[in-house]
């Protein structure tokens, strides 16, 4: 069983954004959807667990916003025309937006389980999980951390091609 | 002086840090190895490995050039250059490349059903790397030409902690994110100590068949700008033409289809 209080438990439903290939606009896609979301009046939550590639931080133009620590762990980013949309992504802890994360899987596998259960997201209708191209480390950690709380299920991205 | 007391501390560091990696060991037979990279996903990483790879052969029909597709998670070689089925073994227990247009080929994609995903943690994938690199009779190349997945992280380094790499290119598309991630691949090579020979501009613009307006869909030039910074050269600026996608599509990749086009 959960502990009573865990950063995910104010979070109604979990949506993974998935596609196998990449550049095919899952980023795109779950910033559009967020940004949806909350026009319809939802509170929505952006976790981006791409840690080579993020590209959410530079599609909301936040990218030089920097995280905070709070009592229940990390403070995420507010974006969005209200400051309505909450964002965690690896962008904001580099020094710089263009360092490089190369990173084996153990690496990349610890930060993600941080991702999942050490942001404070409160409550949320919807936390949208943005991934990687491939099916591998961060998909399987992803997916490992998130099925004690259910998640929804996922939207698959592709081109015609 | 203060400053070669510091460098001796770092080299002394890499020697310790280094003790722990892979030997570094060319393959048997291959004489020079370009990696096709970008960091962004969906760029053109395998089109254009597979067209350069065809290019070399056409340039220089003395030489001899084989593709190597690292991306084990989606392996797009299979399909670009028509071929299917399993490799065969060799008497030395070593999978034999499938051949086509004269270019030798290896591929997670000949090991695995079509559509068979495959779920692997890094370490499974660093031995998969290792077979395709070692466990293949590439036979005597002047050129192997690595098709990379995106990404900057297992794959990449497997590659470059084994084997010898003469140059990267890395691809880009002129789209802002894209370029994020392409930078991200270049400093990921120079961490790894291994020349970036330059970047392509690739889908860098559109021409209605129609009327011939020309739009420049992912943004105008944002790579030769890119190159700029980093100091790199533009090494090719590909247009986005659909010609390019339905040849690859079909397995019969442009170069060799239709070699005087634009593309």
């Amino acid at each position: 069983t959960l502990p009573e209080r865990t950063n995910l438990a104010g979070v109604q439903h979990i949506l993974l954004v998935l596609s196998g290939k990449g550049g095919v606009g899952k980023s795109t896609l779950s910033t559009e959807l967020a940004l949806a979301l909350r026009s319809a009046g939802k509170r929505v939550g952006i976790l981006d667990v791409d840690l080579c590639g993020p590209s959410i931080p530079r599609m909301l133009r936040v990218q030089d916003s920097a995280v905070h620590q709070c009592d229940s762990g990390w403070v995420p980013v507010f974006v969005g025309q209200d400051k309505a949309i909450s964002l965690m992504s690896i962008g904001f802890l580099l020094e710089r937006p263009d360092d490089a994360v190369v990173w084996r899987g153990p690496k990349k596998n610890a930060l993600i389980k941080q991702f999942v259960t050490d942001v404070a997201w409160g409550d949320l209708d919807f936390l949208i999980v943005d991934t990687p191209p491939g099916t591998s480390d961060e998909h399987i950690s992803t997916v490992e951390a998130l099925r004690p709380y259910k998640p929804l299920g996922a939207i698959l991205v592709t081109t015609p091609q | 002086s203060s400053s070669s007391g510091d460098e001796a501390v770092r080299d002394k560091r890499a020697r310790i840090l280094s003790r722990g990696l892979p030997k570094q060991k060319p393959i048997e037979g291959v004489k020079q190895v370009v990696v096709v990279a970008s960091g962004k996903g969906g760029v053109g990483k395998s089109t254009t490995a597979v067209n350069i790879a065809l290019a070399l052969a056409a340039n220089d029909s003395t030489k001899e050039v084989g593709l190597l597709d690292a991306d084990i998670y989606g392996p797009s070689i299979p399909k670009m250059m028509n071929l299917k089925g399993n490799p065969e073994l060799t008497p030395k227990n070593l999978m034999r490349p499938l051949k086509n247009y004269g270019i030798a080929c290896m591929s997670m994609g000949f090991l695995i059903e079509e559509t068979a995903p495959v779920v692997w943690r890094g370490l499974m994938v660093m031995s998969a790397v290792e077979k395709l690199l070692r466990q293949v009779d590439w036979g005597q190349l002047d050129y192997l030409v690595i098709d990379m997945p995106p990404g900057t992280g297992d794959v990449q380094l497997s590659v470059s902690q084994n084997i010898p790499i003469a140059g990267a290119v890395i691809v880009s598309t002129p789209q802002d994110v894209a370029l994020l991630d392409a930078h991200k691949g270049a400093e990921m090579f120079r961490k790894v100590h291994v020349p970036v020979l330059g970047l392509v501009q690739n889908m860098s613009v559109f021409q209605c068949p129609k009327c011939k307006h020309e739009t420049h869909i992912f943004g105008a030039d944002g790579v030769r700008d890119l190159a700029k910074t980093l100091e790199l050269d533009i090494l090719g600026d590909i247009p986005l033409h659909v010609n390019i996608r339905e040849t690859c599509d079909s397995g019969q990749p442009v170069v060799i289809s239709q070699p005087q086009s634009d593309a």
